[in-house]
Parts: structure tokens; C-alpha cells; sequence
């Protein structure tokens, strides 16, 4: 098999580090130098979404994959979401690895009965005699008044249904390698991208490497406070630990990377370490990831707890799309900042 | 038991072998149903049952056309679909009763059938949702250029699902070699047909979509076996998918041994006339009319399918459960391929 010759390393370059350990590509550029080599190598790979082949080619993340690999395997969808789905899974099942892009993860709720009922059960529901080695990518956005259906931050649901496994990148190289691995995965795995970002620019090997699923990226080491966030909030973490830096406060910034499996030795041991615990998640507050994240620490690690444990999260509301109320509902660095203040001042 | 056969062309009439198959497989699967019905009350198979008498003839008709390696989905009401595809009834019964060796160890029970090397990737019991997983098996042989088909098996009520329009624009869009089985048994559940649809012509849904499509007498496995044939030999030759609709009807309830009629579901009538026209029961006459058959070599035939269907049953109850431990076992691939 083509996969197995695939370096595994969950070690980023440091972005501080030399040109010679990878170049520096944008974000889109990584995800779709992630598509180019898992296509290359592996005929049973392929690409379908509604856009991959349009010259906007999904943000630049599959842009002019079908001139290179053709119409057959890079290829546009009816608009279908459940159905579609469905077509992936049984690709899947009889052998192919299909890659399905969603360019906003709202359109997912329309394939939740494929999702749930079918790809994340069928391993386990036949016995292990079958797997579903599927991966779905969609990508949220958020301001310009994209509203309540056009910006959902959906991991919450999703992260609730065993079977399937739930990625949320935030580097250059790990949108490369996390899409790899999960192409590389028998599972089936949905990766949560973040328009933000695509903003992002990072030093990115040339060769094909996965980040393995279900390991956490220690961001930034920190003695006071531990700081768990996911995708665009791990720049919102890091910039209000810069902040505490200044005031003599050690933030640890922990990046989960991927949701399901979920790395709790690495997000355990720093809060063994810090004794305090913040998790920004951009997802609704109430039953999300933020609490199981918070509910994990105060099972396994209350003792070493210095203060409750705070959440960051989106709150239990729809998106609204005018521009002041938008800037009212979005959490991000003043938010974590804040919560860092209130765990601080309980002793 | 006939399980697959070399494509029939579209005209010529069956030989002998291949009626004589058929009636072994409609029989084979009118028995195996009928055993279930039997053990039933004993309380050890303890997982809801689906049954398919009254329509096996579409069972049969169309899977005497697949070879080994196609695809074939089916649904909740699957067990005569496995039978005719060749699973062995052995592993289907361990599986009812929930014992180790059955085709999922023990966590499918009788809705979730499984057998790749049948060319059966498992069964979903949400309506519809298995439907473009057959069309996904076929765009897969598609890209790999493997010479396979899919058979798609569904009822009427699946008709209604979104799942089923959207994969059946898919498949005419790309051309993939599906054929679409819908067993037409007027009910879902209990809801009547009528209730349920404004147009009661389902294939001329596939229509609409440009797919070439059948209505027939689900009843007669020779018309189910002609109609079949063309379809699979349209799908083989890379013509597309291609539409069936089987009327036919369920003689028992939506679910478990029991006939429904006395609690209302439907008229006594309807179930009575359509029991007349019994599908087994009629092409076994007109096998014996015809002289293909005598009625000793058919009352010896279900001897045998008796007699292995006792053996299956028995040797399935005295297969190990599954270790408690296996509960939380499996939930995920082993992630290295």
C-alpha cells in the first residue's frame, strides 16, 4: 500500500526556523499539496464537492486539481448532500478513498443521516468485517453578515458520534498533514476548517507526512494556566498569552488538533501542571466541546485544581448577520483573556 | 440454489437449469422465512425480524443474474436478497440469534447482513439510506474500471426518501451500472401506498430522471427474470442504470412472524387474494405443467432445503455468544492501512 511509506511526525518545524526545513506556502496551498500527493499515489483517491473544479476551486484548496488528475476523480456534485454522502460511503466501502469538500460545514446537517446513522457506525455495526475510510471537509466562516446558516461552528455535534473522528487544524502544516492522515485513516474523518485560516502562512516540507490523529501540539509551554483551543483560537490563545507574558502571568497554550480521538494525556498532564484550566471552543457553550473538555479535567485531575475550570465558547444562540451584533456574538482573544483573569483570581 | 449465472441475454427463454434454479431459490428463501417463523416463539432469536414471503420472487428473479463479484445492497427486509446472493443461511441464523460466528459477530442482528465476498458491503435499515451506497459501490468499479454491477434493492416507501431522488440523478448523471430493484409490496409499515403517494407508478420517477425503467408483475419470477436480464445486461454493456419496479406483496406484518390483518392493519381480503396468487406456489405448478419438474423431484427438493435449514438452525444455537468484553470493542478501523 502507497500509505505506508508515509512518514508520521507530529513535530512542526519551528516557525522560527530555518528555510531549509520546508517552504513557506499559504494555507490553500497546503491543503491542496496535501490532495496532489495523496491523488498521485494512490488511485483509489478521489475528489468531489460542489466547486472543486470551479476557478475559485474551494478557497484555492483544490484549485485545477481536475486539469491535472482529471475529470473522473476531481469532480463536481449535484447539490445532494444526503445522497452524495451515501455515494462516498459505499465508494468507500468498495474500496476508494473519497475526499468530500463541503465549502460551508452548514450543508453537513443535510448529511448527518449518512454521517451518523451509516459511516460512523458500519465498522463496529458489521464486526470490523467492513470500514469506511471517507474523509469530509468543510469549512466555516464567519463576519460579512454570513448569518445563521452560512457560519455554524458545528464540532459540537459531531464530536458526539462515536464512530466518526473530528480534526480542526490551525497551522500551514498541520492542514497538510492532518488531511493526509486522514486520507491515510480507515476511518471516516471530518475535518472543521476555518476561513481565518486560510489567512495563514507556514513553513510546510515538501514531502508527504501525517500528523497523527489524536495527538495534541503543545503550543506555547506555560506554568499558570493552561490554555486549550482549538483551529483560529489557538492564535487568539497565543496572543493573550503574549499578553500575560508581559505580565509576568505563563500561559501554556495546548492545541488539541484533532477533537476526536481526543488527546486528554497531553491536555491532562499541562493541567496537572498549571492547576488552572480555560477552553476556548468557537462551538455553542451549553453541551459542547469546551464542556466535555472542562468535565475531563474535573474527572480526572480535580485535585490539582487551583480554580474551576472556565469555558469559552460561542453562545447558545444563531449567528446573527448585522455587523454590530455579529462583533457582539463572536468570542476570541479578549474573551480568553478575560476567562485567564478569572481563574487567576480564584486561589 | 441458483446464485448467479452468466448474463442472460435479453430474449431467449430460460433453460431448464436456470427455472429449476429459480424455483430452489424462492423456495430455499419461502423456508428459511418460514423457519424463522417457527423458532420465533422459542424467544431465543431476540433481534426484530423482516420478512420477505410473499416476495420472493423478485429476490430470485434478479439475482440469477449477478455474477460473484457484484454488489448488491438491500434493507431491513434482506434475508431473501442474502440467500439468492449465497450467504449461507448458517451464518445469517447465528447472527439472528446473536452468537459470535454470525456475519457481524453478534452486533448486527437480522436488519444488518454483511458479506463482501458476496459482494454485500452491509445493510442499512434507515430507508433509503442504502441506496446510493449502491450507487457509490458502482461509481467505485466505475473508476477502477472493474467489469461489476449493482443491484440496489428497496420498497416503495424508500421511493419517498430524498436519498432515493438524489441517487438516482447521480447515477444517470455519471452513467454507473445500477440496477434499481424496487419491491413495490404497497405498504410502509402500515401506511398504504395510497396514503403515502400521490402517483402510485413509481418507475416513472426513474423516468424523469432518464433512467429506463419497468413495471411488472413482482409476482411472476419468469417476468421478474426477463426484466432483470435486460437490465443487467443495459448496466454491463455501459449503458447506465436501469429501473425495475416488482409489485408484489408482503404476507406478513412490517415486522416479526405475525399476519397483521387481525389487528387492523389492512383488509383480510387483500392478504387472502394476494396469497392466491403466491409466487412459489405458482411457478411451481407451471415448472410441473411443463414437465421441467415432476412433483417428487420438487417435494424432494424442499426436503433438502429443509433438512439443511434444520442443520443451519441448530448448529447456529449451539454457536458461542459473543465475549461480553467485544461490547466496546471495534468502534473504529485500526488507523494503519
Amino acid at each position: 500500500m502507497p500509505w505506508s511509506k508515509i512518514t508520521e511526525t507530529s513535530l512542526e518545524p519551528a516557525s522560527d526556523g530555518d528555510d531549509a526545513r520546508g517552504r513557506i506556502l499559504s494555507y490553500p496551498e497546503a491543503i491542496r499539496e496535501a490532495l496532489a500527493q495523496s491523488l498521485a499515489i494512490d488511485p483509489a483517491v478521489f475528489v468531489m464537492g460542489q466547486g472543486v473544479d470551479d476557478p475559485s476551486g474551494m478557497f484555492g484548496a483544490t484549485r485545477g486539481l481536475h486539469e491535472t488528475f482529471g475529470a473522473d476523480r476531481v469532480f463536481d456534485t449535484p447539490l445532494a448532500e444526503t445522497a452524495l454522502t451515501g455515494v462516498a460511503v459505499g465508494a468507500a466501502l468498495g474500496g476508494m478513498r473519497p475526499v468530500y469538500f463541503h465549502n460551508r460545514p452548514d450543508f453537513l446537517y443535510l448529511a448527518m443521516d449518512q454521517l451518523a446513522n451509516h459511516a460512523a457506525k458500519w465498522h463496529y455495526m458489521f464486526g470490523g468485517a467492513a470500514c469506511v475510510p471517507l474523509v469530509l471537509w468543510a469549512c466555516t466562516g464567519r463576519g460579512w453578515g454570513s448569518g445563521a446558516q452560512h457560519s455554524q461552528a458545528v464540532q459540537g455535534l459531531f464530536f458526539q458520534i462515536p464512530g466518526l473522528k473530528l480534526v480542526m487544524p490551525s497551522t500551514c502544516y498541520d492542514a497538510k498533514g492532518l488531511l493526509i492522515a486522514a486520507i491515510k485513516d480507515d476511518n471516516p474523518v471530518l475535518i472543521l476548517d476555518h476561513r481565518f485560516n486560510f489567512r495563514n502562512r507556514g513553513y510546510v516540507p515538501e514531502e508527504m507526512y501525517a500528523v497523527p490523529l489524536g495527538r495534541a501540539a503543545v503550543r506555547r509551554e506555560g506554568r499558570d494556566v493552561t490554555v486549550v483551543a482549538a483551529s483560529h483560537l489557538v492564535m487568539d490563545a497565543l496572543r493573550a498569552a503574549e499578553e500575560f507574558a508581559a505580565q509576568g502571568v505563563s500561559v501554556e497554550v495546548v492545541d488539541p488538533r484533532t477533537l476526536r480521538p481526543l488527546d486528554e494525556e497531553t491536555i491532562l498532564n499541562s493541567v496537572a501542571k498549571t492547576g488552572r484550566l480555560v477552553v476556548a471552543d468557537t462551538g455553542w457553550r451549553s453541551g459542547g466541546v469546551a464542556a466535555e473538555i472542562c468535565a475531563l479535567a474535573a474527572e480526572r485531575c480535580f485535585d490539582a485544581l487551583k480554580a474551576p475550570p472556565r469555558r469559552v465558547a460561542g453562545p447558545d444562540l444563531p449567528t446573527p448577520a448585522g455587523c454590530t451584533l455579529e462583533e457582539a456574538y463572536y468570542i476570541g482573544k479578549n474573551e480568553i483573556v478575560a476567562a485567564v483573569r478569572g481563574v487567576l483570581k480564584q486561589k | 440454489m441458483s446464485t448467479s449465472s452468466d448474463c442472460a441475454p435479453a430474449s431467449p427463454a430460460p433453460s431448464r437449469d436456470v427455472l429449476r434454479g429459480l424455483l430452489e431459490t424462492m423456495l430455499f428463501i419461502r423456508l428459511f422465512e418460514e423457519k424463522i417463523v417457527a423458532v420465533y416463539p422459542d424467544q431465543d432469536m431476540k433481534c426484530p425480524v423482516h420478512l420477505c414471503i410473499g416476495q420472493e420472487a423478485v429476490a430470485a428473479g434478479v439475482i440469477a443474474h449477478l455474477r460473484p463479484g457484484d454488489y448488491l445492497t438491500s434493507t431491513h427486509r434482506n434475508h431473501g436478497h442474502c440467500l439468492a446472493k449465497g450467504v449461507d443461511p448458517g451464518i445469517l441464523l447465528a447472527e439472528f440469534f446473536g452468537r459470535a460466528s454470525g456475519c457481524c459477530r453478534g452486533k448486527g442482528g437480522s436488519m444488518h447482513p454483511m458479506s463482501p465476498e458476496h459482494g454485500i458491503l452491509g445493510t442499512s435499515a434507515i430507508v433509503g439510506g442504502g441506496i446510493p451506497h449502491g450507487v457509490g459501490h458502482a461509481l467505485a468499479a466505475f473508476l477502477r474500471g472493474q467489469d461489476a454491477i449493482s443491484a440496489v434493492f428497496f420498497g416503495d416507501g424508500a421511493s419517498e426518501e430524498g436519498s432515493f431522488h438524489e441517487s438516482l440523478n447521480f447515477a444517470a448523471l455519471k452513467g454507473l451500472p445500477v440496477v434499481f430493484v424496487c419491491e413495490n409490496n404497497h405498504y410502509a409499515t402500515n401506511s398504504p401506498l395510497g396514503a403515502r403517494q400521490p402517483n402510485p407508478d413509481v418507475h416513472r420517477r426513474a423516468q424523469g430522471y432518464g433512467i429506463p425503467a419497468e413495471r411488472l408483475d413482482g409476482n411472476d419470477v419468469e417476468a421478474v427474470y426477463a426484466a432483470a436480464g435486460r437490465a443487467a445486461a443495459h448496466a454491463r454493456a455501459g449503458l447506465g442504470p436501469y429501473f425495475l419496479e416488482c409489485v408484489t406483496y408482503r404476507w406478513k406484518g412490517h415486522v416479526g412472524p405475525d399476519c397483521d390483518y387481525e389487528k387492523g392493519c389492512r383488509p383480510k381480503d387483500e392478504l387472502f387474494d394476494w396469497m392466491e396468487r403466491c409466487p412459489v406456489k405458482r411457478f411451481q405448478s407451471r415448472i410441473e405443467d411443463a414437465g421441467i419438474m415432476d412433483a417428487a423431484g420438487t417435494q424432494a427438493m424442499i426436503a433438502a432445503i429443509s433438512a439443511r435449514l434444520d442443520a443451519a438452525v441448530a448448529w447456529a444455537r449451539g454457536e458461542k455468544y459473543p465475549d461480553a468484553a467485544e461490547a466496546v470493542l471495534g468502534v473504529y478501523a485500526p488507523a494503519e492501512v
